[in-house]
């Protein structure tokens, strides 16, 4: 067999190799036992199958709002007037900070019906507006009183420290007046 | 640890366990004998006023985890049957409430305390750095209690600050799920959180521990700063300490008590008595009164920080005021590393004395800015004061390091014990020595 140590002391032997796969392997194997235990913390089978809601729109008056819960948020349902309508495409072409037009906010055919998760992107309060005695804020959308940031009446962002529209969840219509949300 | 050269003891029982185990040489030798400056003033007690808080909250807070329920659906009920039902259970809970906030006092005491006397020095950097990790699982700790009775502060402090982590860019809504277990702060947090509560005060024991070590390794600094040169600067631990540490634990459990007993809801906020409500959001979200000047720091960063003359953000606002947050603390763990100024004490570094009161002052004011909306003056306050604070450790410092001037020291702790004139004070000592 030939010497591991090599004499003329030129670097790496046999066991420099073994030692770094050794500990390879060793790195591996504790990642993969570990990720187990940091993977659990994550929305369990359970939790994800809940995540689909269906809403009957037909009782919403124009100009009403509904907040319904889903995946253990607020999704705030909106059936905006006209006016809101005609409004939140206007601003499209706005100095908007997280730009999005209206139509990429609603569904065609729909696009009186405004469906977003209501949570302000701040830090995560729920934004006043739903009810019609609320304050909607500068852009007569809604207003988060947490660090008053502005939404206008398509829930993009417009003035205040969060940097994003509300965020509109995946949902379809089953019906004109029903709709799948999740 | 090891037996080395052990006396013996006198009592035979004693004699056979330390023998075998010579805890009893250890406790004699770490707490017994143990040579300690001989001129401590009263801000020493609070090390041990901190451990008495530790082993008060563990064992109040084992009792109460015996009755409460950590689900969403009962747990302020749980809550409220202890303060109603369970025997003494009121006592119990509002000792453990009110014990956070006394633990939170010890503990800033305990930090100035080092902060002036310049007890995070060579050699004490290590044990300095020990408490700041201390220091961040307390926070940790009475952040995630607190969400435990699950009322409306409970369930919107969690959501705020657990929403900070999405500052993170690319990973950070990832990390937000993680945390959650689910879309919301919901059961599997609250569920979560109870495990982690009930671990963390064991992590800090263990801190502790490692804490403890370290100083009977350096020893003790003391009012003057200047290292004992031999017998005549210390005293022997017992009975001396243990005598005067005893009197400041129960002084300070005097206050500790009357307000667990006579005003317990006055360092908590009415709010948390509503039930949890994920649909309505509190008016005025507030942490605990021990958070407040951080959450003024993470409030003051208002504007997003970019390239000049572009568009180009690179750290948003959210983000910013995240990392202003967490740097102010780790700003104190590199402290060792900042303050290169050769003499420990303030009392013979006027300069570095007058802004200390400065720092004490302005995260004061921080304090008193966290508890108010961030708009008008207490915005500018916060941001004026988080400046100071900043400004404090990143260019006061090495400022001080470069010009304030090292003055005479006393020769010995002994000698300046002595001396009549400046006894009882040690402040003024510094215009004597000139
Ligand atoms: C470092 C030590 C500890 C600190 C700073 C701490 C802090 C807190 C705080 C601030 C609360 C909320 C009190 C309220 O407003 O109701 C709380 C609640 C609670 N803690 Fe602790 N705690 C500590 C140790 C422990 C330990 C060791 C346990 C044992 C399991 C425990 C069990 C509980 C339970 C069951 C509650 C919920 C009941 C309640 O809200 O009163 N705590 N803790
Ligand atoms: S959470 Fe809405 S503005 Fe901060």
């Amino acid at each position: 067999m030939s010497s591991t140590v090599d004499k003329k002391g030129k670097g790496e032997t046999r066991r420099d190799f073994l030692y770094l796969t050794a500990a390879a392997f060793g790195a591996v194997g504790a990642g993969s036992v570990a990720w187990p235990f940091i993977h659990q913390m994550n929305p369990a089978a359970d939790t994800l199958a809940l995540s689909t809601t269906e809403v009957d729109l037909a009782p919403i008056e124009e100009g009403q709002a509904i907040t319904v819960m889903w995946r253990g948020k607020p999704v705030f349902i909106r059936h905006r007037t006209a006016e809101e309508v005609e409004r939140a495409k206007s601003d499209d072409k706005a100095d908007l900070r997280d730009p999005e037009t209206d139509e990429q906010r609603t569904k065609p055919g729909h696009e009186k019906w405004l469906v977003m998760v209501g949570i302000c992107t701040h830090l995560g309060c729920v934004p006043l507006g739903q009810k019609s005695a609320d304050v909607k804020g500068e852009y007569d959308g809604w207003f988060c009183p947490c660090h008053g940031s502005h939404y206008d009446t398509s829930g993009r962002i417009r003035k205040g420290p969060a940097p994003k529209n509300m965020a509109v969840p995946e949902y379809t219509f089953l019906t004109d007046t029903t709709i799948k949300i999740g | 640890m090891g037996s080395g050269n052990r006396k013996k003891f006198d009592n035979p029982i004693v004699e056979w366990v330390d023998s075998r185990l010579p805890v009893f040489t250890l406790m004699n030798k770490e707490y017994g004998v143990f040579p300690t400056p001989k001129n401590f003033n009263y801000l020493w007690n609070f090390g041990a006023i901190a451990m008495v808080m530790l082993i008060t909250m563990i064992i109040t807070g084992i009792t109460l985890a015996m009755h409460y329920v950590p689900h969403v659906d009962h747990a302020f009920d749980s809550v409220e049957r202890i303060m109603r039902d369970v025997n003494y259970g009121w006592m119990i809970r509002y000792l453990h409430a009110n014990g956070a906030s006394f633990f939170f006092i010890a503990v800033y005491i305990h930090i100035f305390r080092g902060m002036y006397y310049g007890s995070y020095k060579q050699p004490r950097e290590l044990l300095w750095m020990l408490g700041v990790v201390i220091f961040l699982l307390l926070m940790a700790t009475a952040f995630i209690g607190y969400v435990l009775p699950w009322g409306q502060m409970s369930f919107w402090g969690a959501t705020v600050i657990t929403n900070l982590f999405s500052a993170i860019p690319f990973v950070g809504d990832s990390i937000v799920t993680l945390l959650w277990g689910g879309f919301s702060v919901d059961n599997p947090t609250l569920n979560r959180f109870f495990a982690l509560h009930y671990l963390l005060p064991f992590v800090i024991f263990a801190v502790v521990f490692l804490h403890v070590w370290a100083l009977h390794v350096a020893g003790s600094n003391n009012p003057l700063g200047i290292e004992p040169k031999g017998e005549q600067d210390t005293l022997p631990f017992n009975p001396y300490y243990t005598m005067k540490d005893t009197f400041g634990v129960l002084v300070f459990l005097i206050v500790y008590v009357a307000f667990a007993f006579f005003m317990p809801n006055d360092l908590g906020h009415p709010d948390n008595y509503i039930p949890a409500d994920p649909l309505v959001t509190p008016a005025h979200i507030v942490p605990e009164w021990y958070f407040l000047p951080f959450y003024a720091i993470l409030r003051a960063v208002t504007f997003d920080i970019g390239i000049p003359f572009t568009d180009i953000t690179i750290i948003t606002a959210k983000l910013g005021g995240v990392l202003a947050m967490f740097g102010s603390i780790a700003l104190l763990f590199v402290l060792p590393f900042l303050d290169k100024h050769p003499v420990r004490s303030a009392v013979f570094r006027p300069w570095f004395r007058i802004a200390l009161f400065a720092l004490v002052i302005a995260t004061f004011l921080l304090g008193m800015a966290g508890g108010k909306p961030a708009e008008g003056i207490w915005l500018y306050v916060s941001q004026f004061c988080s400046v100071y604070y900043f400004g404090f450790f990143l260019a006061i410092i090495p400022f001080l390091n470069k010009y304030e001037p090292v003055e005479k020291l006393p020769p010995s702790i002994n000698d300046a014990v002595l001396d009549k004139n400046i006894k009882a004070n040690a402040y003024f000592y510094a215009g004597k020595v000139k």
